[in-house]
């Protein structure tokens, strides 16, 4: 009995290939890109955690000082029984756009959890220890670094992407730190008592379980995870029309079937098994799927990650276990959630009701009341958690709202204007056009939704990136104001290039920077030499008034938007360093950098941190002269490639980094778009099929079929018009809430927001096109349907 | 990374033999020692970066207020990956330490590793000091006198820790040919000489519990390039302080065949008397299973030219140095026709 009432079930697909085919691919698109934004996730958190772990720093106690440590610090550490190993880190920049991350250890002292690379036999650890040394990297990285100078490599997979380790003096040589150490690691068990006080601020720092950039990170893998969940939903409304639908034609089967005597329980129970192997098939595929399109989008998200926070992740994909158990779970969730309404119906279906056809999803006055209530209330929800929430979590929860409430609303929206164009359409086929446009509603609107959701999506989005690569661009204009770049390769020959500049360039001033804390976090802390290059062109937003003379006198400073926002600082308040007490002048715009900056004077700097790294010096000398001077330069002093960047060079970096930054929010949405069309067709084939009974009359009264199939064409387009209409405000509420809300919470700036209306006119038109592609198939049918079909339906009138 | 590969690498010495690879090459570039050159103090107390490998070697026989008996090991090696001192992390020396406490029933066991050239371990002649991290055996001998004659010593590791003066009641003692001690039939040699005449007094921390001690200590000092034959597979080294002040150094390296042995006669006024190879005599007389091995732990020393036939006995079995390269090394009870103490190092068992 089971396995005949299993096989009259499954018969229904074995009929309906496409319907078979919309729901697998509607289940298959959306676990595709759920599973592929959460694999680009995981393999970047795990990029995250091997760097954490590197050298056991998961494990092992730091011990930091303001700058590096002084080697003679760290052998009286030795020697006054400290068990600490010393680490040597910094980035080297290998040739134009290429740098590598370079640790430094000494084998001898490193304790056990430290121990990162094989040795093997022991016939590396010679190598390494003696001229001309041995550098470790994993394979990525080797064929990356492939042809720079640099000393022999080696292979040990163990270490985290674009990264080298070699012995510390082999790496102090390559980073110019000689004699300094850049921390030290111990054992937190082995420290023999409090930390003697050996050089100016050094203290002793638990073992890091989580690392600083997986939480600079968090909140561009929030942005993925939002837009992963935002194509999921709209994948599912594919799903949820196809299961629909299925469960609506078969409604004469199942009555049978339990006629027969099959339980209702029993019935229920196959259809679950039927959902589930189909969620099984399709999820497999999803997975399939969504490898490839995170392997497609790596490579962009890797090289954002590499030039906003410096993050190294792998640029290929690792296959995880857990990720596949997830991607088809959430497939299998998907279905159910889908397939719940349908299920719940055939649960409670009396055996004796007639074995009529509903139309389809009808929704009955109080239903659209119902649909109306929960719109109203999301919406409310949205307003509270726009006036009152605080965090990222919250502004993603507004957006979800808002999103939400507004998909809800669009059919009683779009329902109050058909009522209206009713009331206005004269003459009989206008009449019956915008009745049947109303009946229809129902049955379209999972797929209007849908629609809505992915254009004001794209709308938002799209007017975010273009807000910020404008404020963006422009930004850079001002903050880029130097012709060029100084990064000397020592500091001597930095002093003798300055010297040389003197009477050739307008300006050399010195950029140097310095690692400090502001209430108890991480910061950069820049010195400004007063100069008109900053007060003509120096991005601020808010000020107190001759803030440049009060920079130039030390007791002021500058403090960055990410910094202002997240203390809640104004200019005119008190802002303390470690060694220092002063004001804050203003505050600058500092897009694209997730870190907290002070800037104070060049002479302020150099008295709290003598030691700063006096290498790095911007040049003001007239555009044109720029690269004959750099020539110049190079040849007079024999400095390396990367010792000089020119403005247009750096912009053009910049820019790119911002480019790829996007490039994966694009890529999503444009996906999300084509679910959206995918959904469209579904629904329509669905409809096409039931409106017959609707379709006949109007046929037989002499409207033609060519004619019949023009009007539903006309429609699809109308619909989907308005809903673009409709999507066009909700976009902008969420370009607004993504600028205002959800860029603060994430980065902590907060942009200008500007329209594009010809990116509007573009998307309307796409959004036509795919509503005509979707429209195509059942429309073209239509116009071809066998008169004896329509002739049908009256003889098998019920 | 394998710390222990490291150091099998760089410190396979000749009281450590294990009979590894890296000692049979040929010492490229290394100094070797040469018949008649003379040792000079305080020069020759400080490191000699042009050989491969050293060492500053110091055991202490002692008895605690408590009336037990222990004994102490303080040993830093030096091994050089090339002839030459070198500055910084470059520099080509290399550094390990051992320190080891052994009670009749406990013996307790540290290592330390260091790079030379940047300060962390090393040694200077005059004032004579030695060091690793915070271990030390620091010179504080008076002007005029040996620069190694009065040392102060402290080391410790987990669950013990010595600080220990060191008095010399007599001369420093050379080996072999006025330092020159041969190693092999086939002519291997090293340089090699020894202070043993030292009253210890000074405390040791044994589990957190203090225990005053006096006793007596041997400081070896040698150093060499090549100091293995090829076929020498081990050894066992002897250190005996008889009751009449009268002392012994004696060592068998362990081949194939019958083996080479020698031996130092030092009387009790410090005239040392080099004895012909095979003069001495060694036979294990008890073995106990020590680390999954069986390793003799009682002797019969024979040296006929002195009417001497001693049992030694080890204070306890298990003085085992579990360290990166493992040996047995533990203080002795010396019964027979003389009688005292002294220490016994094994290798490549």
């Amino acid at each position: 009995m089971i396995a005949a009432a299993l096989s009259a079930l499954l018969s229904h697909w074995r009929r309906q290939p496409l319907q078979l085919a919309m729901l697998l691919a509607g289940l298959a698109l959306a676990t595709a890109l759920w599973s592929g934004v959460q694999a680009i996730n995981a393999e970047a958190r795990a990029s995250y955690d091997a760097a954490a772990a590197t050298l056991g720093q998961d494990r092992l106690a730091r011990i930091e000082a303001e700058g590096p440590i002084p080697q003679d610090v760290y052998i009286a550490l030795r020697r006054a029984g400290w068990p600490v190993t010393p680490v040597v880190e910094g980035r080297l920049r290998l040739d134009e756009g290429r740098s590598l991350h370079l640790i430094g250890i000494d084998p001898l002292t490193l304790p056990a959890p430290a121990q990162q690379v094989d040795f093997g036999q022991g016939d590396a650890l010679l190598p390494f220890l003696r001229p001309p040394g041995l550098l470790f990297a994993n394979a990525e990285t080797l064929a990356r670094i492939d042809g720079a100078a640099l000393p022999p490599l080696r292979l040990a997979d163990r270490l985290p992407p674009g990264t080298a380790l070699g012995d510390i003096g082999q790496i102090q040589r390559l980073l110019r730190m000689e004699g300094r150490i850049s921390h030290l690691l111990l054992d937190p068990e082995a420290a023999p008592g409090p930390l003697p006080a050996l050089a100016p601020g050094l203290r002793l720092l638990p073992p890091d379980q989580r690392n600083e950039v997986a939480r600079l990170t968090d909140s561009f893998h929030l942005n993925l995870t939002a837009f992963g969940l935002l194509s999921f939903a709209v994948g599912l409304f594919i799903v949820h029309s196809a299961i629909g639908l299925a469960f609506e034609q078969r409604r004469p089967v199942f009555r049978t079937l339990r006629a027969l005597g099959l339980t209702a329980r029993m019935l229920t129970g196959l259809l679950l098994a039927e959902l589930m192997l189909l969620a099984g098939v399709a999820g497999l595929a999803g997975l399939g799927l969504g490898y490839l399109v995170a392997a497609a989008l790596l490579p962009d998200v890797a090289a954002t990650l590499r030039g906003l926070y410096g993050a190294e992740v792998p640029g290929t994909l690792t296959f995880r276990p857990g990720w596949a158990a997830a991607g088809l779970g959430i497939a299998a969730l998907g279905t159910l959630a889908s397939a719940a309404q349908g299920l719940w119906r055939v649960a409670r279906l009396p055996v004796l009701a007639p074995a009529q056809p509903r139309a389809w999803a009808m929704a009955s006055a109080r239903a659209m009341r119902r649909q109306g209530l929960a719109a109203g209330a999301l919406l409310l929800a949205a307003l509270g958690l726009l006036i009152w929430g605080t965090g990222i979590v919250a502004a993603f929860a507004l957006l979800a709202a808002l999103l939400l409430g507004a998909a809800l609303l669009l059919p009683l929206i779009l329902s109050a204007l058909l009522r209206g164009a009713t009331r206005l359409a004269r003459g009989p086929i206008a009449e019956w056009f915008w009745a049947d446009t109303r009946q229809q509603l129902p049955g379209l609107s999972l797929a209007l939704m849908a629609l809505l959701l992915a254009l004001a999506a794209n709308i938002g989005v799209g007017t975010m990136v273009s807000s910020f690569r404008l404020t963006f661009t422009g930004w850079l204009d001002q903050r880029l104001a130097f012709e060029l770049y100084l990064s000397a390769p020592d500091e001597a020959t930095a002093a003798r290039v300055t010297d040389w500049l003197q009477p050739r360039a307008d300006a050399v001033l010195p950029i140097f920077r310095a690692e400090t804390e502001v209430a108890g976090r991480p910061a950069q802390l820049y010195g400004m030499t007063d100069h008109a290059t900053y007060r003509d062109n120096w991005p601020l937003l808010a000020a107190v008034p001759d803030v440049w003379d009060r920079l130039a006198s030390g007791d002021w400073a500058l403090v960055n938007e990410q910094l202002a926002r997240r203390e809640g600082l104004s200019p005119g308040d008190p802002l303390h360093l470690p060694g220092w007490q002063g004001r804050i002048a203003a505050i600058y715009s500092d897009y694209g950098n997730p870190s907290a900056q002070v800037i104070v004077s060049t002479a302020r700097l150099l008295a709290l941190h003598p030691e700063v790294d006096r290498r790095r010096h911007g040049i003001r000398v007239a555009p044109d002269r720029a690269a004959a001077l750099a020539d110049d330069m190079r040849a007079t002093f024999d400095l390396p490639e990367a010792a000089l960047i020119d403005q247009a060079s750096l912009k053009g970096f910049s820019v790119q980094v911002f480019e790829r930054t996007f490039a994966v929010t694009a890529a999503l949405n444009v996906l999300t778009l084509g679910v959206a069309g995918l959904a469209m067709f579904a629904s329509l084939m669905t409809l096409s099929g039931m409106r017959l009974p609707q379709l006949a009359p109007v046929w037989a009264m002499g409207l033609t079929r060519n004619h019949l199939a023009w009007l539903d064409f006309l429609r699809t387009l109308l619909l989907a018009a308005a809903t673009m209409v409709a999507a066009l405000p909700l976009g902008l509420a969420l370009a607004w809430v993504l600028l205002a809300v959800v860029n603060v919470q994430a980065f902590g700036w907060r942009l200008p927001m500007h329209v594009f209306p010809l990116d509007w006119l573009r998307l309307g038109a796409l959004a036509l096109l795919a509503a005509a592609l979707a429209a195509a198939v059942p429309v073209r049918r239509l116009a071809r349907l066998a008169p004896a079909d329509l002739l049908r339906v009256f003889a098998n009138e019920r | 990374m394998n710390v222990r590969i490291l150091a099998l690498c760089l410190f396979a010495s000749p009281a450590l033999a294990q009979g590894f690879a890296g000692l049979g090459q040929q010492a490229e570039g290394f100094a070797l020692p040469r018949r008649g050159d003379e040792l000079t103090f305080p020069r020759d107390h400080g490191a000699h970066p042009d050989y491969r490998i050293e060492w500053w070697y110091l055991t202490a026989v002692l008895t605690g207020a408590d009336g037990a008996d222990y004994g102490i090991q303080w040993t830093l090696f030096r091994s050089a990956l090339a002839p030459e001192a070198g500055e910084g992390w470059e520099s080509p020396q290399l550094w390990m330490a051992h320190a080891a406490l052994t009670t009749p029933d406990a013996h307790h066991v540290a290592e330390k590793l260091a790079r030379g050239g940047i300060g962390q371990a090393g040694v200077t002649p005059s004032p004579f000091a030695a060091w690793i991290d915070d271990w030390q055996m620091q010179g504080r001998a008076a002007a005029g006198t040996d620069a190694i004659s009065a040392l102060d010593l402290t080391a410790g590791g987990a669950g013990f820790s010595y600080r220990l003066a060191l008095d010399a009641q007599g001369p420093l003692v050379a080996h072999g040919d006025g330092g020159y001690s041969v190693k092999s039939a086939a002519g291997q040699a090293s340089w090699y000489y020894s202070q043993p005449f030292y009253a210890v007094t000074g405390d040791l921390e044994v589990d957190g519990r203090a225990i005053p001690v006096t006793g007596q200590a041997w400081l070896d000092r040698e150093w060499s390039s090549q100091p293995l034959a090829e076929d020498q597979i081990g050894w066992d080294w002897f250190s005996l302080i008889f009751d009449d002040g009268a002392r012994l150094m004696g060592f068998r390296l362990r081949d194939a065949g019958a083996g080479f042995t020698s031996a130092t006669w030092i009387a009790p006024d410090g005239t040392p008397e080099p004895m012909a190879p095979g003069a001495l005599r060694v036979t294990p007389l008890r073995k106990a299973q020590v680390a999954g091995r069986q390793i003799p732990v009682d002797w019969r020393v024979e040296l006929p030219d002195k009417a001497v036939d001693v049992t030694v006995s080890a204070l306890n079995d298990a003085a085992w140095m579990g360290t990166t390269v493992p040996y047995w090394e533990g203080p002795i009870a010396v019964t027979g026709s003389h009688s005292g103490r002294g220490y016994l190092e094994m290798t490549g068992y």
